[in-house]
């Protein structure tokens, strides 16, 4: 069918522009191979494994957390690339032809998705070595983490179709994707929390998916919340990148 | 192979804010295989109208049929017969010709094979060949300019959409570009063409439409169009410090429409036509006793078309 042909298209030329160029897979990890390396060593007495099975690390409740930041980093700035290919004209000459425009936002998500995973397959096979306790959930936990960044990724692609400036995406994706990440358990299990901070937290999407990733990791607790609210809230993202596809008229920026 | 009724297009701010009328009413007819020219100066609606009729931007008011579709009933029918040429082009640096080439190929649902096959003959017919493989960073903007009417002709359209095809570029590459447009006329390609560049109107179009302030205001071949504008502008060379002397005497004869002091001793005479103006003005001159130098006589231009039909020249707009 011709909708797949088209994602098919975009998700190639863009898989090859950054094959091209792949040191963009390396400096997305950086930030998360900085905490594992220079963060998640302080978290071994520091009793986060508390009420788990003994045997568990610290790097077992760390790692998932460092997976979702991946995902929500790695994913949320591929906006930049779509402003440069606005700006060279290329969203507009494929504008006047037959391509499906769902199919150009998935095709890129679909892209952005593809490198999280090789980035994660990175940070997992890092943390082994360190005392990470591979579970069979890690297939469904990584299958997670991939449908969130193709949410992640039509969100910053439309956000950039709105704002249509690297100056004005920058901070808006700086300033979102910092309290998300602390309101996130991402860092340390919200468990920890004080209660305002854990209830303010349950209002983050986020917070919800590094549960499961967590849940689904470590072979215990709910995950199957985690995974609806991941899930919806992809669907929500995409629906959102598709609507601005759809109806941005001026694809070009001069 | 276009035709228009009244389209429209306003654009707002916000929805308390006066609309701004872009372009305000255009009725069009564009034949088959012909070169047909929008020309006006820069805000004056050509690229909105060229934006409207390629789908980019749905018309407030009005219809169009473009290459036989009806353009706000079957955008999708539209854009899969026309080709369209942006005015920045729509190609990326870190690519290469062949991939942009098969891209465009394959999303109008050519095979593999086919859109190589085609990306070889486009290259091959304007003489890219040998640059093909190397990244368009690499390129010079008169190849761009020519890989980018290649790829909005991947697909033979019947219909291509060129906007402002030549700005930017160098004389040399300019006339390459012309040479290309021509050669697609003569092979059976509609052309619509927005320009800002008198000379790009007269000696490429075969007919022009004068755009201003978002109106059609003129339609016609350039020498039709020329011929409308009665009179020749006659330029004589006097003796220094005569011409501000003689003007006024020149100006209250009844042949004479305008006259203008272009400095001391160039003065510019418009006449109503007819080489028997020439002798008047030089007998004229001589009893005046300013002997005319030497003379230069010149036909209408589109110059002068545009100012007739705008009130304003073009270059000042």
């Amino acid at each position: 069918m011709r909708f797949f042909s088209d994602v098919r298209l975009t998700y190639s030329r863009a898989m090859l522009a950054i094959l091209r160029d792949p040191m963009w897979i390396i400096v997305g990890l950086a930030q998360p191979l900085f905490y594992l390396y220079l963060f998640g060593p302080l978290l071994k007495a520091s009793g986060v494994t508390r009420g788990l099975p003994p045997g568990t690390s610290s790097w077992d409740v760390f790692v998932p957390g460092l997976l979702v930041q991946l995902a929500l980093f790695s994913s949320a700035f591929s906006g930049f690339g779509l402003l440069a290919e606005m700006r060279a004209g290329v969203l507009e000459r494929l504008a006047v032809t037959p391509m499906s425009r769902l199919a150009m936002l998935l095709g890129r998500a679909a892209r952005d998705a593809t490198v999280v995973g090789v980035q994660a397959a990175i940070l997992i096979g890092l943390a082994v070595p360190l005392g990470l306790h591979p579970h069979p959930g890690l297939i469904g936990a990584v299958a997670l983490l991939l449908a969130l960044a193709v949410g992640l990724s039509c969100l910053s692609y439309a956000l950039a179709m709105v704002l249509r400036s690297e100056d004005s995406l920058a901070p808006l994706l700086q300033g979102i994707s910092i309290p998300i990440l602390l309101l996130s358990g991402i860092l340390l299990p919200l468990t920890l929390a004080p209660g305002w901070l854990d209830d303010t937290a349950q209002a983050n999407p986020l917070r919800h998916t590094t549960d499961a990733v967590r849940g689904l990791m470590l072979g215990r607790g709910a995950i199957a919340p985690g995974i609806a609210v991941t899930l919806g809230f992809t669907l929500a993202l995409i629906a959102f990148g598709v609507h601005r596809f759809r109806t941005t008229q001026d694809v070009r920026i001069a | 192979m276009i035709s228009t009724q009244a389209l429209r297009r306003e654009f707002r701010r916000s929805r308390r804010a006066e609309p701004l009328v872009a372009v305000a009413g255009v009725d069009l007819t564009v034949e088959r295989r012909e070169i047909f020219g929008l020309l006006g100066p820069n805000g004056a609606g050509k690229s909105t109208t060229m934006r409207m009729l390629t789908t980019l931007l749905p018309p407030t008011s009005g219809q169009a049929t473009v290459a036989g579709v009806d353009l706000v009933g079957n955008p999708a029918g539209v854009r899969r017969r026309i080709g369209y040429v942006a005015q920045g082009g729509g190609t990326d640096s870190t690519e290469t010709a062949t991939a942009e080439l098969v891209l465009q190929g394959r999303v109008f649902g050519l095979s593999r094979a086919e859109a190589h096959q085609r990306a070889a003959e486009l290259l091959d017919a304007f003489t890219l060949t040998d640059a093909a493989d190397r990244r368009l960073g690499e390129w010079s903007g008169g190849m761009r300019r020519r890989l980018d009417i290649a790829i909005g002709l991947v697909h033979r359209p019947t219909l291509l959409f060129l906007d402002e095809p030549t700005t930017g570029l160098d004389p040399a590459s300019r006339t390459e570009v012309w040479a290309e447009i021509r050669a697609l006329r003569d092979t059976g390609t509609t052309v619509l063409l927005t320009t800002h560049h008198l000379d790009e109107a007269d000696e490429l179009c075969d007919r022009i439409a004068i755009i201003d302030h978002g109106r059609v205001v003129r339609t016609g071949t350039p020498d039709a169009l020329k011929g409308q504008v009665a009179g020749d502008t006659i330029v004589v060379t006097l003796p220094t410090g005569a011409a501000g002397r003689v003007a006024p005497a020149v100006g209250v004869e009844p042949w004479c429409r305008a006259v203008d002091i272009v400095d001391g001793e160039t003065l510019r005479v418009y006449v109503s036509g007819g080489s028997t103006d020439v002798t008047t003005l030089l007998r004229l001159l001589d009893t005046h006793g300013a002997p005319v130098i030497s003379l230069t006589m010149s036909r209408p231009s589109l110059d002068d078309v545009f100012l007739t039909a705008t009130g304003h020249q073009l270059a000042a707009a």
